[in-house]
């Protein structure tokens, strides 16, 4: 028995959600795109920001609020705020270490609290508990068929993903080969990997 | 009853202002850049002794003192302390006025006899001033007129009837006349204010405007003459005082509510908004502490600012107890009357509350947006600006695809005009299945930029086998291949 995609995506409202992978930050500029309303992106300010033009296919770097915080404890202190307060839609932070239960349960309760949905770009393995869903994202080999139809061709509309969901607190796991159609807006299941 | 003024004035305020602050012992001036090069504003008596002047061009003046030390001046810092002298002469009299940049009028009718008359009260004034380091010349007269004469021409103190008497001797620049007027009736043989006195009225009104009538009968009494006292400048602060002291959150918070909405009723007669706060707690060990507010908005609504207070009132460590909370809207911005939105103004205005509160946490400079700058170099094509003091862009150029991250360019091995089938990068082995290229882009030559050293680029967007899209170029006048970003 397969999970349909629609299902778990989009992501549940006012739940801590994470994401590692090489694909994760574009699965983060996805979400918030589909997010209606300001987006709040935490990052560390070491970290180059993520760059808006890249945003564009994906979403308006308008509706962005960046917030460069000096360390991980405040990039996660930064979140738990903008999660309580509930003035933005969704809350995407960067964090290069691990975090515990007590962190992750935290977010989570903030995200509840607020009605805000949260999103941690993780590294690989670091994730807590506590959180809702995870999943890996990397790039996908485009399938044959596509590949001769536009030989050589990577352009946007023909980039594809894995989505693997590796942890779903109310559901089973699995995966799926996706691209993005920016002039429709939403993301397209191209294969049902995982069924 | 006869009015009483003393002028004020201090020939040299703007060289002692900065000696006071920082003595030094040598010919000292201070120079601004003037009818296109640096001249002297202002200087001590060493200075001018080797015959430098005012409006000497500073080349010229040192080549008549070699040994001469000059500071920029500050013609803004001046006038306010100024404006500082002016407060601080309001303990001879109320009526302060400010004359020119360097002069001050008190009108000390009725308040002489409280030092003993008006002798003692001339000589007071300069006690204080010589012990504070600053020269000033003192006249006192009937009318502000006559005391400016005296006290830039001849200091002392005109009796009420003796004002003709004083000033006649005097030359017509005291009359605070135009240097070309001056010139002009000194031509005509009339070098003193006397002399002018006697002239018949009629023959002086056609000759000249009636500005020369004017300030002689100002500085005879004829004409009234007003001293504008300075404005208060509106302060938007407020204190409570406690009968005993205070130390639950609660307790301090409700006097912190009571604290803004008097401050924010203030703020709205004046229509202003406080951009920062600052609320102090004085404890009753005499210790203070205090709690910074900065607001991404300004505003005058209590109740949200006290929401926003929490967190900074929440870690003050009360100690015995706190017995005097303060108030003080540091920051103040204009804020117009606005109507009320229905859902739009709210959100806003949470937005707004958001930015406030992480600022209070990483700095409101840190809470950033994006916004469009016209270039083609990639990573030049946008900046970050303070949201505080931005609002969001909306027209972003499309532009070719770029990726979602741009980093500083790293070297890769590669030969050749085509992207490398395999290459490491970050300690992982790659291989390109898909590349598609080149767009180039030349440097823009105007600007010194390093990183644009190696000439021409040539970009490749490629796919590798282990997933990573990555966005690579090719400098084909330095051969070399670098990768600079990542598609996600």
């Amino acid at each position: 028995m397969s999970l349909p995609f629609s299902s778990i995506f989009p992501l549940k409202q006012a739940r801590a959600h994470e994401v590692c992978g090489d694909a994760g930050l574009a699965f983060a500029a996805i979400n918030a795109g589909l997010a209606r309303g300001t987006v709040v992106w935490v990052s560390e300010s070491w970290r180059p920001p993520v760059n808006p033009e890249g945003l564009l296919p994906y979403c308006d770097p308008g509706k962005l609020l960046v917030t460069r915080a000096d360390s991980q404890l405040n990039v996660l202190a930064s979140m738990e705020t903008a999660l309580r307060s509930g003035a933005a839609k969704l809350v995407i932070a960067e964090i290069s270490g691990s975090i515990g239960l007590t962190e992750g349960r935290r977010l989570q309760l903030a995200a509840e609290a607020g009605g805000t949905t949260a999103m941690l770009l993780i590294p690989d393995g670091a994730g807590s508990n506590a959180a809702e869903t995870r999943w890996r994202c990397s790039g996908a080999q485009v399938p044959r068929d596509t590949r001769q139809n536009h030989p050589q061709q990577i352009g946007h509309d023909s980039t594809h993903w894995r989505w693997s969901l590796i942890k779903n607190k109310t559901g089973t796991l699995s995966d799926w080969v996706v691209r993005w159609d920016a002039a429709a807006h939403r993301v397209i299941v191209v294969s049902e990997a995982g069924g | 009853m006869q009015r009483r003024i003393v002028s004020l004035w201090f020939p040299r305020l703007a060289a002692e202002r900065s000696l006071r602050a920082n003595p030094v012992d040598a010919p000292f001036a201070l120079s601004l850049f003037d009818r296109n090069s640096e001249r002297i504003y202002d200087l001590c008596p060493r200075a001018e002794q080797p015959g430098l002047q005012r409006g000497m061009t500073l080349v010229h003046a040192r080549s008549f003192c070699p040994g001469l030390l000059t500071r920029p001046a500050d013609p803004e810092g001046d006038r306010r302390f100024l404006k500082l002298l002016a407060r601080w002469a309001t303990r001879y009299c109320p009526w302060v006025g400010l004359d020119g940049r360097d002069g001050l009028f008190l009108d000390i009718t009725g308040s002489a006899h409280l030092l003993g008359g008006e002798e003692p009260l001339l000589d007071d004034i300069r006690a204080r001033l010589t012990r504070a380091g600053l020269s000033a010349c003192l006249g006192l007269a009937s009318t502000p007129g006559a005391a400016w004469a005296l006290s830039h021409f001849a200091e002392g103190i005109a009796g009420p009837e003796e004002t003709l008497a004083r000033i006649g001797p005097l030359p017509l620049a005291a009359l605070r006349l135009p240097q070309e007027i001056c010139t002009n009736l000194e031509r005509l043989g009339i070098a003193t204010v006397s002399e002018l006195y006697n002239l018949p009225r009629a023959s002086i009104a056609r000759r000249y405007d009636r500005e020369v009538l004017q300030s002689l009968d100002q500085a005879l009494g004829a004409i009234g003459e007003q001293i504008s006292p300075l404005k208060d400048e509106p302060n938007f602060a407020v204190r409570i005082t406690l009968p005993d002291p205070i130390g639950l959150l609660d307790d301090v918070m409700a006097g912190t509510r009571r604290l803004l909405t008097h401050l924010c009723n203030q703020l709205d007669t004046a229509q202003k908004g406080a951009r920062c706060l600052r609320l102090t707690f004085r404890k009753v060990d005499q210790e203070n502490q205090s709690v910074e507010l900065k607001l991404a908005r300004p505003m005058r609504d209590a109740e949200r600012m006290l929401a926003l207070f929490e967190r900074g009132v929440s870690g003050v460590d009360a100690g015995y107890g706190i017995d005097m909370i303060r108030l003080e809207a540091v920051e103040i911005e204009p804020l117009d009357m606005r109507q009320l939105d229905r859902a739009e103004g709210r959100e806003k205005d949470s937005i707004a509350d958001l930015i406030t509160q992480l600022g209070n946490r990483v700095g409101l400079e840190n809470i950033q947006r994006f916004q469009p700058v016209d270039s083609h170099i990639p990573e030049r094509s946008f900046k970050l600006v303070p949201a505080a003091y931005s609002s969001p862009a909306s027209a972003w150029p499309h532009t070719r695809p770029r990726p979602l991250r741009l980093f500083p360019p790293e070297p890769i091995t590669g030969n050749g005009p085509q992207p490398p089938a395999r290459f490491r990068w970050r300690g992982r082995a790659l291989t390109t299945i898909a590349a598609e290229g080149p767009e180039r882009i030349t440097p823009a030559w105007w600007e010194d930029n390093d990183s644009w050293a190696h000439g021409l680029r040539d970009y490749w967007r490629i796919g590798t086998r282990q997933g990573q899209r990555l966005w690579l170029f090719h400098t084909p006048q330095t051969p070399g291949w670098f990768v600079q970003g990542e598609f996600g």
